[in-house]
Formats: structure tokens, sequence, C-alpha cells
């Protein structure tokens, strides 16, 4: 083959190359910077609760029931020494220490939200992308997902959870279940979009096999709105897993989740409205910042969606 | 009478955003257009063409593009300075502006009367009976069709070109002293846009308007222009009237332009004699049909397509849009199904090979698509892209990367850009290497899809010189699928004419020019903008 | 128009067909038997065996599932386990509160959102968008129990304007019906006002960034006229297409809602079962909100037409 230049490309030289900006617009989005630093906070505090100045969340003392936020008294270690401690956030009906099952309530909540997102993402493009690429199984899978998306989602949760034996495991199972469809038509639409594109027909008409095509050209565009798409259902487990706690149906009671902190200070919520109070403050708190990390993700990483 | 243009503009500057490639969107320019005058701004993209006529109409982005000099006087009055409020009253009625893509630019939720009405009810006071009247009859003026009728019709109901006939009732309707038109056919079919500029030059002949007349396609401002303004890079180049500017041009980047108008002429070429490479029997598509309690249309997209390519031949397929031309291409590269029919690449039968029996076939026929800034993995370095194929079918990494950097220099990009990924290359360069992409597979068969369509005349002419030299050069059977006759006349030795998915016309480039047989064949040649002016042929 | 009508009522049957096995399988696949838990705990092996026998829970599986649809056609929705009613006469009795609220809910929805959300889009970037879309974010993120503690707090317990939780039927008069109805539905529109709002902004920016409305400007056109004229009625697909999707978030928030005051309804009743684990309840309630969901949107589908002459059937 001979390689002579024949034809010489315009005079114009070739660009240079941007500068990769995409790192720095994300860290100076103020969502990303608040949401993301909230969430840090959260995390660190629930990782960290033992030395918070926590006692035993499940300790249940009868005599210090229903007790206001400040309330001080002294407290015996196991060794038989005593020190005075003080509750921040008061007591509820059985007299365990509000402000420790607080701050060992945000474990369960960051790990229901990790959770959920990361299973759901994952089984939901897995499914997605089969469901856009193999064509005779489409119209089967999909029908399946509406059928699925017919339920609303935490009736469908509320319902998982009373055919199991009430725990983690269980709750986690019911969030992810009817998060599923929703992942699998996002990444069914994508792929659907982009196997139009001419440089996937390109590479079609250069021989890559299925899996390769997927893997090399699809799969790179449902990172952005994957990512996206995870945070805000990581919001929305968080959401789910209280709910169940409160109504009762999710996280055993002696756990101490902000849900059932909640739940339990709901028949005294008249008098005592700070075993309320406490825990939505810190939920309302997380759950916004996920929400607001992933509306900054999503004007970053992801422009096209952001329209929307 | 004469002596007061109807616009006048002098001096203007409008200021890009911050970091943008250059300060300017427009620099110092100076230009008027007189009563009855259509005055032609023709440049390519990027040139500032476009955002000179948004400043006239006061429609610039507000806090992104700011005119920060000079005056635009229409009818006397600087428009730079006026109101907001003045503005509103002058759009419409002293000026009016009709847009490139009458898709959309109608509102899709309201009828045509009423769209067309509402000027009237902004500006006027007649009452509802007066309206409609004066709607009627300005409808009628514009040839569509029963105007009562369409009157109630939405926009998706009626075709491009009646769409852009209601633009312009809509923008005629007051009687402006200015309209500004937009590359007000460029989205249209050459025989609906010829049409569309016949109209709009007889009624700026009977009502007097100044036509401030915004392309890119010189055979457009041969046909319509009496004065020409050149513009690149926000600059006015050269301007005078139109017979002066394309018989003579002054300067170096506007005999440029005009020597890149590819010609209506057909080069001479000799037969090709050698082995046929590429052959379809009676290929169809056929959408739709059936349905479950629908009646679903059926459309025959392409019919009983018969069609060789010879070794070292360019068989074009013309068309306007929705002939069929692309389903054709598209079935022969087997990216959609044919319905029946067959094709066959040497001996092979390929129509009906299920995509696993299909692939040691892909090698064989390649596709430079249409569209170059999508045609290119974004996320993936051009070199990756030029390899896939080859490392696909075997050939180690290292030689198949030898082989891109050699097909770099082939297309007069340098070997070291393979490391770059695509974003940092322009539109013809980008199309340079899907060139040089569907080479690396040493292909038997190239199919060029629209493949300059979307590129600047300029840069159009040298990719279809590269096109027809690595034809040559690998001895290829090519299949030039395009809509532009002008195109197809400088690169194709024989041509195949399609309208509404069949074959109407075929035969040697020369015959199908000179002495077309069908009537289509010779419509599309006498809707070719420019047919007059010889483009091309004064080298 | 009405042929399109029925393609699409018929195109709904697949999908209620899929939640009726879903339903179906959820209650084989709980762990116990079913005709143990009828039976109570203090009951003997031949009771158990009798109760078996009696719900067909003996026959094959297939068998059981058409036995077991064959009586949804017929209205019969089983027997409660626990409440010792037919689950039919349980439903109807809860029905009433659950409208109420709901259609109470959509109606604070719409009327507060839709406007609030063509602000924001006509006022992008300003600090008026900032605070609609700061809302929203905060709409989506306060759970609904504390928005319903705090305004029972606020305006129930400190302000004294309202009863503090409970249900009054409409038939006992108009007043008491409204005055216990307004808070909880209050609750419940926030995350639907954050929902709806956030469509309408975004479709309206979208819309108003669409050549027609360069059209409408050029032919000197005010832009309030541009605003109502032409955007929102291009606007309304997307968001009636919300208002639609956002009814499932109203059917768990309803749940929720409910239980926060104390309304007897079918959120409550959900509850209730899942703790009793009724699963013939459980079972008729999610298909019923299932069916009025799928219904719903059945619904948001022709409504369509009213809008965009494009949508013809």
């Amino acid at each position: 083959m001979s390689a002579e230049p024949v034809i010489l490309a315009p005079a114009e030289a070739i660009a240079a190359p941007p500068r990769f900006g995409a790192w720095r617009k994300l860290l100076r989005h103020p969502g990303v910077l608040i949401g993301g630093g909230l969430i840090l906070f959260m995390t660190l505090m629930g990782i960290l609760a033992p030395v918070l100045g926590t006692i035993n969340p499940a300790e249940i003392n009868p005599t210090f029931r229903n007790r206001v936020p400040g309330m001080e008294r002294t407290i015996r270690a196991d060794d038989g020494s005593t020190r005075p401690y003080k509750h921040l956030m008061g007591t509820d009906s059985l007299g365990r220490d509000v402000y420790s099952r607080v701050v060992y309530g945000a474990r369960v909540s960051i790990l229901v939200g990790v959770t959920v997102a990361t299973i759901s993402v994952a089984i939901g493009l897995l499914i997605g992308l089969v469901a856009g690429y193999v064509r005779w199984l489409d119209g089967i899978i999909m029908r399946f997902m509406d059928g699925l998306m017919a339920i609303p989602a935490i009736l469908l949760a509320i319902a998982l959870v009373s055919l199991f034996r009430a725990g983690l495991f269980s709750v986690i199972v019911a969030i992810v279940v009817p998060e599923i469809p929703r992942v699998v038509r996002l990444v069914r639409s994508i792929v659907l979009s982009v196997r139009e594109e001419p440089y996937v027909e390109a590479a079609i008409m250069a021989g890559t096999p299925t899996p390769a095509l997927l893997v090399r050209h699809v799969l790179p565009n449902t990172v952005a709105p994957l990512i996206v798409q995870g945070t805000f259902i990581c919001a929305s487990a968080i959401l789910v897993e209280a709910i169940l706690s409160f109504l009762g149906v999710g996280i055993p009671p002696e756990t101490p989740t902000w849900g059932n902190i909640m739940a339990e200070g709901r028949s005294l919520f008249r008098v005592y409205p700070h075993n309320i109070l406490f825990p939505g403050v810190f939920l309302a708190l997380t759950v916004l910042a996920v929400n607001m990390l992933g509306d900054g993700l999503r004007d970053t990483l992801d422009p096209k969606m952001a329209k929307r | 009478m004469e002596s007061e243009p109807v616009l006048d503009i002098r001096g203007l500057t409008v200021r890009l955003p911050a970091g943008a490639d250059r300060l300017n969107a427009v620099e110092d320019v100076s230009l008027s257009v007189k009563r009855g005058e259509i005055v032609c701004i023709v440049g390519e993209s990027g040139s500032g063409k476009s955002v000179t006529a948004f400043t006239v109409m006061g429609l610039l982005p507000r806090r992104v593009l700011v005119p920060t000099g000079g005056q635009v006087r229409l009818e006397g009055e600087d428009v730079l300075r006026a109101s907001p409020q003045r503005l509103r009253e002058l759009r419409g009625t002293r000026m009016a502006m009709i847009f490139q893509e009458p898709m959309t630019a109608l509102n899709p939720v309201l009828t045509i009367g009423d769209q067309v009405d509402e000027v009237l009810r902004i500006h006027t006071k007649l009452n509802e009976r007066e309206r409609k009247a004066k709607v009627i009859d300005i409808m009628a003026a514009m040839r569509l069709p029963e105007p009562e009728r369409l009157y109630q019709a939405y926009p998706h109901q009626i075709s491009g070109g009646q769409r852009q006939r209601i633009m312009i009732a809509a923008a005629l309707i007051l009687d402006p002293a200015l309209l500004i038109a937009d590359e007000p056919t460029t989205a249209l079919d050459v025989t609906t846009q010829a049409q569309i500029l016949a109209l709009i030059k007889d009624l700026q002949r009977r009502r007097g308007t100044g036509v401030l007349f915004i392309t890119h396609d010189f055979g457009v401002v041969a046909e319509i222009a009496d004065r020409v303004v050149v513009m690149q890079h926000g600059r006015v180049v050269e301007q005078g009237p139109t017979e002066e500017v394309l018989r003579r041009p002054q300067q170096p980047y506007t005999r440029m332009l005009i020597g890149s108008v590819p010609s209506l002429e057909p080069r001479p070429r000799a037969p090709v004699s050698g082995p046929v490479a590429l052959e379809t029997v009676g290929l169809a598509k056929i959408y739709g049909g059936g349905g479950f309690l629908r009646k679903e249309r059926m459309v025959r997209a392409a019919d009983n397509v018969n069609l060789h390519v010879r070794k070292g031949e360019t068989l074009g397929i013309v068309g306007e849009s929705g002939s069929g031309k692309t389903t054709v291409a598209r079935c022969i590269a087997r990216l959609i199904d044919p319905t029946r029919g067959a094709i066959r690449l040497k001996d092979a039968e390929i129509a009906a090979l299920s995509q696993r029996r299909l692939r040691p076939y892909r090698r064989r026929i390649q596709v430079v698509f249409q569209d170059p800034f999508r045609s290119l993995n974004p996320r993936r370095t051009v070199g990756a892209s030029i390899i896939e194929g080859p490392v696909n079918f075997g050939l180690p990494e290292a030689e198949a990367m030898e082989r891109a950097r050699s097909l770099m220099k082939l297309v007069g990009l340098s070997p070291d850009a393979l490391t770059r990924y695509p974003h940092q290359f322009s539109g013809g360069q980008r199309q340079r290497i899907a060139i040089a992409r569907a080479l690396a597979m040493e292909p038997e068969v190239l199919i060029a899809d629209e493949a300059v369509s979307a590129l600047d005349v300029s840069v159009q002419a040298q990719v279809l010189d590269l096109l027809d030299d690595v034809k040559r050069r690998f001895d290829l059977a090519m299949l030039f699928i395009t809509h532009d006759l002008r195109v197809a006349a400088q690169i194709c030795d024989r041509i195949m004419v399609m309208e509404k998915g069949v074959v109407v016309e075929e035969g040697p480039t020369h015959q199908v020019f000179t002495a077309p047989r069908h009537p289509y064949t010779r419509a599309l040649l006498e809707a070719a903008p420019g047919r007059s002016f010889g483009f091309g042929q004064a080298a | 128009m009405f042929l399109y009508f029925l393609r699409r009522l018929a195109a709904t049957i697949p999908v209620m067909l899929i939640v009726a096995v879903l339903v179906f399988l959820m209650l084989r696949l709980t762990p116990g038997d079913p005709a143990a838990i009828i039976a109570g705990d203090n009951a003997n092996a031949e009771q158990v065996a009798l109760i078996r026998t009696r719900l067909g829970l003996d026959q094959p599986i297939i068998v059981q599932f058409f036995i077991w649809m064959g009586n949804l056609l017929r209205g019969d929705f089983g027997e409660s386990f626990f409440f010792k009613k037919t689950v039919a006469e349980l439903i109807l009795g809860r029905l009433e509160p659950t409208i109420a609220l709901a259609l109470c809910t959509i109606l604070i929805a719409v009327t507060v959102a839709v406007p609030l959300g063509v602000l924001a889009a006509y006022k992008q970037g300003t600090w008026i968008d900032r605070l609609v879309m700061g809302f929203s974010v905060m709409g989506f993120s306060v759970p609904v129990f504390v928005i319903g503690y705090a305004l029972i707090y606020l305006f129930a317990i400190k302000l004294n304007w309202v009863p503090v939780q409970g249900y009054q039927p409409l038939s006992q008069g108009f007043g008491g019906f409204l005055q216990r109805l307004i808070l909880p539905s209050v609750t419940l529109s926030v995350i639907y006002i954050a929902l709806i709002a956030r469509m309408t902004r975004a479709s309206v920016i979208e819309v108003l960034g669409e050549d027609y409305i360069r059209t409408a400007r050029a032919k000197g056109q005010v832009e309030s006229k541009i605003l109502f004229r032409h955007a929102l009625k291009n606007a309304a697909v997307p968001i009636v297409t919300v208002i639609g999707l956002g009814v499932a978030l109203l059917i768990g928030g309803v749940v929720v809602t409910e239980s926060v005051f104390t309304i007897p309804g079918l959120g409550r009743l959900t509850v209730d079962a899942v703790l009793a684990r009724d699963y013939p309840t459980i079972q008729a309630v999610i298909l019923l909100f299932s069916l009025v969901y799928v219904l719903i949107n059945l619904a948001v589908d022709l409504v369509y037409t009213l809008f965009d002459p494009r949508i013809r059937y």
C-alpha cells in the first residue's frame, strides 16, 4: 500500500485538546460540595458512633422514660464506676437515649441507601442491556417490567417485607425490587438510542461481535446516567426504609434506625415531639444531601438529562 | 424614493461570550438593502451570517451575544437603540423573518390560520372577519391550495414546502419593508426549493420588499440575488452585484469558494468494464402492514431495486428525501434486513444471511456515513476506531496500527493524530478519518452515504477528490448516495435516479445529465439552482 | 379515537395479568401455610386440612391460580383472615376517605405546582427560580410523615386551627369533612408539588428554546402571550404524564399519611393487613391500587389529544 499524502487536509491545524475539566467542574458545583460534605458527615457519624459520646442505644431504662432533651443523670458502667451523662436529645418511652439512637441510626440509613442503589443499578443494567439488545427477549422482559411498575413502589415494598421475616436483608430486597424496572427502562432507552448512532453502526460494519459492541460502545454511555440515577435511588431508598420502619413493618424496633425512633415516638408525639423532631431532621438532611449530590452530578456529568 | 435604503448596517460588531474561539461573532460589518432588492449574505458555517440577521431583528440570545458597536438602520431608525417595546412594534410590521427549518418554526399545537392571524392580532385592530379574509387572501397569494381548508389544518398535516409558504405568508401579511430569510430553502428538497425561491422572488418584485437572504449555497445566490455579500470569520470579505462577484471575484477567498462549487457538467469518464463486484436483484424493503386492532400503513421504502457496480466504478444513487436511496444503501450494508430480493457480493449471496454467518462478509463492504460528528465514538481515540475492524478479523494490534498510520498519511492527516479524540478534529478531518477506517478493512465495496453533505463547500470538494482518488487507488466498487446533483456529476460513472422507493432512470452520468429520459430526472435537473452560471467550469 | 381507546384498554390486560400473577405468587411464596394461619394457633391438623380443602389449597398451583382469577373476576376477593369479613366489604368501607384524600391532594398539588413551575421557568436563573427549585428538592427529601407531624404540631397543637387527627365522612357535614381533610391533603401534596413543579419548569424551559418561540418573537408577540399561548400548551404533555406517574407516589403517600392522621382508609387498611399478615386483604389492596394506577395512566394517554393535535388515534 503506498502511503503518500494524496489530498492534503486543509491548512487548519488539528485543534489542541481542551483542558480536562469534568472533575474540576464537579468539584466546583455547590450541590456536589454541600451534598457530598453532608453525606460524608453522616457516614462518618455512623461509623464513629461508638466514640461520639454515645451509650448503648438499645439499653432500656425504666426509671428515665420520656425525658426532655438536656436532662442530666449519672450512669453506671459495667465495672461499677459512675460518670455524669447528659441526654442531649432526651429519652424515649423505654428510657433509651435518643441521641445515641439517632447517631447509630445513620448506619442503617446509609447502608440501606448505598446497598439498594448498587444492587438495583447492577441488576437493572444487566437486564436493560439484554432487553435493549436481544430483540426477542425485549418484549417479554418489558411486559414483565410494566407489570412490576404498575404496582406503586412503596406498596410493593410493604407487601414484600410482609412475606419475609423482618430484617435488614428483607428490607433491602423489598426496596430493590420496585427500583429495578426503572433502571431497566433507563438502560434500555439508552441502548436503543445509542445503537442508532452511526459510530455503533460503523462498529457493526467493522465486524465487532455483539458482546464487545456492548462493552466498548454502548456501556460507556450508561455510566453517567446510571451514577445519577443510582444517587436518586439511594435517596429514595433511605426514605422508603424510614417509611417501612415508621409503619412498623421494617427493621425490628430494637435496632436503632431513624424510622424506628420516630415510630416509637408516635404515640406520645403531642407531649414529647422531640422523638420525631431529631431523627426527622437527620433523615431529611441526609436525603436532601443525596438529592443535592444527584442534581449536581446530573448537571455536570449528564448535561443532556439535566434539561429534564 | 430610490435614495434611502430599507436596511443600512454600518460597522456592526457583535461580541461573543468569553472563551469562544474568537472575540467577535461579527466584526465591522457594513451592508445595505435597498427597496425591491435581494441581497444575499453567503458564507460557510461560522462566518457570522446568521448572527448579522438576528441582530437586525433584535433576536440575539440575551446576554450571550451583545452588539457592541455600529448602527443598524431600518428605514432610517437605529434598531440597536430602539426600546424592546419599539422593536416588538417593528417586528412583523416593518421587518419580518423566515427561518431554515419550516418543520420546527411553526407551533405544532396551533392551527396554521391561527399562526398567520397572530401577526394581525398583535399589530392591527381589525375584527375577526376582516382578519380571516386577509389571512385567506395572503394564503392564496402564496399559491397554497384550498386556503379555507388549510386555515384549520395543523403544521404536521402539510408538507415542508407548504409550511415554508405559511411562514412567508405570516412574514409578508403586513407588507414589511424588509424580509430576512435565513437559509429558508436549505431543509427543502431541490424541486421544492426551486418553487420557494421563485415565490420569494415574485412576491418581492411585486411588493417592493427589500430582502436580506442568508445562504451557504452559491447556486441559490446565482438564482436569486441582486447583490452578494461574502462573509468569513465574522467579517465581510467582498460585496458587489451578483454578476460581478460570481464571474469576477476579487478576493482569493471568494474565488476559492466559487471554485469549490461542483459543476453540473459531468466529467468525461470512460465506461468501466471490470468484473461486477456488487449486484442486487429485486431488492425491497417494506415497512409496516398488519397490526392488531389497527390499520398499519404499509410503506414501500424501496422496491424492486436492481443494480450492479463494477470494480473501479462509482454508481451514484440520486434522489430527494423519501426516495429510498439511503434504504437501499443500508440494506446492502445489511444494517437493516431487506424484505426480499438478493444482494450478491461477487458470487456470495448475503441478503438473507444471519448476523453470525454474515460476519466474514462484513469486511468486504464498508460505509462512510453522513454525519462526521456522530460516526466516530467520542470516547475512543481515532486510532482505536480505525484498528477496531482489522483487529476483529485477527490482525495483530501492532500491524493494524502500522496500517492505520499509513492510511492516515494517505487521507492527508498526520499519523501522530491517531492518539487523539474525535472532538479535536474538524468535520472534514473526521470524514477523512472515517474514510481511513473504512479502508483499513481493505473492502471491495465502499458505500458513501451522503458522505459530503454535511460539509462546507470548500471542504466538500477536497473530501470528494479524496474519495475519487481512493476508489481508483484500491480499485473499489463505490456506491455513492447523494441528493446533490452537482456532487453526483463530479464523481459518478453511472447514475441511478430514485423516486418514492423505485428506480426511475439509470444510465451513464453523461447521458443522464445531458439527455434525461424520465420527467422526474428532468425536473430535478431543472430545479438545480444556479444552472445558468456554470460553476466550476472556469478552470 | 374509540378504536384507540379499545386498543389501549386491551393493552392494559396483559399488564394487569402480570400484576395478578405476581400478587398470586407472592401469597404462595409466604413462609408458612395460609391454612394454618387462618385456622389460628390452637387448631388441630384436621381443622387445618379442612380449611385447606375449602380454600382449594390442595389443588395444583395452576388450578389454584385459575380458581383465584375466576373468583376475582366475579368480584370475590376472598375472606379476610384477620377482620373476619369478606375483603370486598372491607375495601368498600374504606374507600371514601382515601378517594377524598387523593382527590383533594391532586387538586391542591396541580393548582400550586403548575403556576410555580411556569414561574420558575420564566424567571430561569433568578432567585425566584432557585427558590422554587430549592423548595422542590426539599419536598423530595423531607419524609411525608415528618411533614405531617410538623403540620399537626403547628396548626393543630400550637395554633389549634384544625383537629389533630381523624376523619369525618362527607355525609356528616362538609365543614367537618374539609376541616379534617385539609391537613393530610396539604401534607401529602408536598412531594407531588415538588414533582410536578420540577417537570413543569423543565418542560416549559425546553419549549421556550424551540424554533417556533423564536418565530413568535419575530412576529412581535409579547412575552406573556408567548408563555401562555405558545409555550404552555406545548409543555403540557410531559406535565400531564408526570401527574399520572406521580399517582404511584401519591398511593405510597396515602399509606403513610393515613397512618399519621389516623384516617380509616385503604392505606391504613394496607398497613393493618400487613402487620396482621392478612394475605387476601394485601392481595386485594395491591390489585386495586395497581388497577387504579394503570387506568389513570390510560386516561392520561387519552388526555394528550387535548393538548397535541399530532397525537391522533
